[in-house]
């Protein structure tokens, strides 16, 4: 009786074989589909040409003689260190930069309470909504015209536009939750708004904060329409667009590279999030309750 | 707790003690803390997003000063058929790929609402497709659906399912559905783990109570699950069919339009008349076109979040 009162319910009710049939065989499926093309991501990096191209002679699923040339190809023959470089230069400063906006902003919105703050509030949120898929062409007139056309700055200060919003519209739900007495009794005290926001707001909204940035770190790594739009040379590119434009030549696909090339760009992200799991999980699942 | 009284023993000079008070006012203060993030999204998202209605208006072309032209960019869209095979497109896209990320999404979560062992490991690995770069996985999918190597198509041969390769890009329908399912790929995780956070709010208890009073499974979900559910569903989805609506990044690395505009989307064809082909203008309207879908979609979502607050208010 002590198992049934637990938060699963009344699963202990079934019995064995159905389960098997109504959950883990439905599960199984969803996580092999889910997975694969990782799999096979991964396979496809490691085989040499001619166990690639000949699906007589060796099974596609395994590989029989790993080697590393794919990467060793992608990593000295080609820009590829570059563009990893680009992305995590991009990525650090665009995520620093709208997390020290947003930590302001949605301070002002959720705790100065100036005039007119619950429309700004709004406003954000309608941000939010705006994607990118709209925006790329007159963003990329402003870029020109600002001189910044093909340089990491047109990216840094671009993925703001839709990384302040998201990180805003999640600490105001973190600020949210924090006891504004705590506040109060700083001021009490002779805290200026400064040192409350510093030492007694921040850190125990650190959650928070660490929710955002992952999330916000991750969509920067993950951005593809600026990216492509907005730099031209190769030498400037990201993970993404360069493994698009730069690593097929004409009709002629290296998949070997091309599936190293998505692997090595993945693992950052992946290393990351599998660090982070419970504030991502924290972060996507906030931002669409608050 | 951590400010300690020593500042005040010190003279304070006038202008620092008109800072002090300037910075204890909410709305100077307010102003001040709004500031980077304003600066930021007036200059790189309002002013833009005017800018584009403008631009549709004109024939702006790259690098250079374009003329007002009225509505012509929209007239010469009206007659264009590639333009409303790319508004098909984008219509079945979204419905298509929505429903089904909306039903998996919402069965995989019930699945992992139950009791499992490894569950937060199983949430994890769940996640993976969203976490991974779009255009990255877009490139393993791609490969997938080689003509020639495709696994999907050799394990099928194996199993005896099919007898020759499908030609699942070469092919306007194959093409279409091959990119359905990379998206649906892509999408079931945040349906369903969001969806999964909404379903571990409802108490267990409210089961058992609709079991003993004899509900059958069916009915559970439906006068228990669903309503509860019903608030989140309507926002996950409203983001859900807003980013499928302007999806960009899986049509470019899988198929860029082809076979034969078959796959072009709205996004894409703009990006293709805008920088590809110089036509800033043109590729504007086409964006601004989208605009009523986006609005319709926002008030979808301000409803369904005005509905929870309802709901919540209720409750209390």
């Amino acid at each position: 009786m002590a198992k049934a009162s637990g938060p699963e319910g009344m699963d202990y009710l079934e019995r064995l074989p159905r389960r098997v049939v109504t959950l883990y065989l439905p599960l199984a499926i969803f996580v092999f589909v889910l997975l694969f093309p990782f799999y096979w991501m991964t396979t496809t990096t490691f085989k040499p040409d001619e166990e690639l191209y000949d699906y007589a002679r060796f099974n596609p699923f395994w590989v029989v003689r790993p080697t590393l040339t794919h990467i060793y190809k992608l990593l000295f023959e080609t820009s590829y260190p570059q563009w990893l470089f680009n992305t995590m230069l991009v990525a650090v400063a665009s995520t620093a930069l709208s997390l020290f906006s947003s930590v302001c902003a949605a301070y002002a919105i959720e705790r100065l309470r100036f005039a007119g703050s619950r429309y700004i509030g709004l406003a954000i949120f309608l941000a939010y909504l705006v994607p990118p898929s709209i925006l790329f062409i007159p963003l990329a007139a402003i870029i020109f015209q600002l001189g910044l056309y093909d340089s990491d700055w047109a990216l840094i200060l671009t993925y703001p536009t839709f990384l302040i919003p998201f990180c805003t519209w999640l600490l105001m739900g973190y600020f949210r939750t924090i006891p504004y007495e705590l506040e109060e009794c700083a001021l009490i005290d002779g805290a200026s708004r400064l040192q409350v926001l510093r030492w007694i707001t921040l850190p125990l909204a650190l959650p928070g904060l660490i929710s955002a940035g992952i999330f916000a770190f991750t969509l920067s790594w993950n951005e593809f329409i600026y990216a492509l739009t907005f730099i031209s040379s190769s030498e400037n590119k990201t993970v993404a667009v360069g493994a698009i434009t730069e690593l097929v030549e004409g009709d002629v696909y290296h998949w070997g590279s091309l599936m190293a090339a998505a692997l090595l760009g993945s693992l950052p992200v992946v290393v990351l999030y599998s660090f982070f799991v419970e504030y991502y999980v924290s972060s996507l699942t906030g931002a669409v309750k608050e | 707790m951590v400010a300690d009284a020593q500042p005040i023993a010190r003279p304070i000079p006038a202008w620092r003690r008109l800072i002090g008070r300037l910075a204890d006012d909410r709305n100077v203060l307010g102003f001040v803390f709004m500031l980077p993030a304003a600066a930021i999204l007036l200059l790189f998202l309002a002013y833009p997003l005017g800018l584009g209605f403008w631009l549709g208006l004109t024939d702006t072309p790259i690098g250079a000063p374009g003329h007002f032209v009225g509505l012509d960019n929209f007239i010469s869209l009206a007659q264009d058929s590639v333009f409303w095979l790319a508004v098909f497109n984008t219509t079945f896209y979204t419905v298509v790929a929505s429903f089904l990320k909306f039903f998996l999404g919402l069965y995989l979560a019930l699945l992992l609402n139950r009791r499992l062992p490894f569950k937060s490991l199983l949430r994890a690995i769940v996640l993976l497709p969203f976490v991974v770069p779009t255009v990255l996985s877009a490139i393993a999918f791609w490969w997938i659906y080689d003509p020639q190597f495709s696994i999907v198509s050799w394990a099928l041969i194996k199993f005896g399912l099919l007898h020759s390769y499908i030609d699942f890009l070469g092919d306007p329908w194959h093409a279409r559905w091959a990119v359905i399912a990379a998206n649906v790929w892509r999408g079931i995780p945040f349906v369903a783990i969001t969806l999964l956070a909404g379903l571990q709010t409802i108490s267990p208890s409210l089961y058992e109570a609709a079991t003993l009073d004899g509900a059958s499974s069916w009915q559970r979900f439906y006068y228990i699950t669903l309503p509860v559910l019903s608030p989140i569903i309507a926002v996950v989805m409203t983001f859900s069919v807003l980013l499928t609506f302007t999806d960009f990044q899986l049509i470019y690395a899988i198929t860029r339009g082809g076979p034969i505009n078959a796959t072009h989307l709205m996004a894409t064809l703009s990006f293709e008349r805008a920088i590809t082909g110089g036509h800033l203008g043109e590729g504007a309207a086409i964006a601004d076109a989208m605009v009523p879908f986006l609005l319709a979609a926002i008030l979808f979502s301000y409803f369904g979040l005005q509905r929870r607050r309802w709901q919540q208010g209720s409750r209390d």
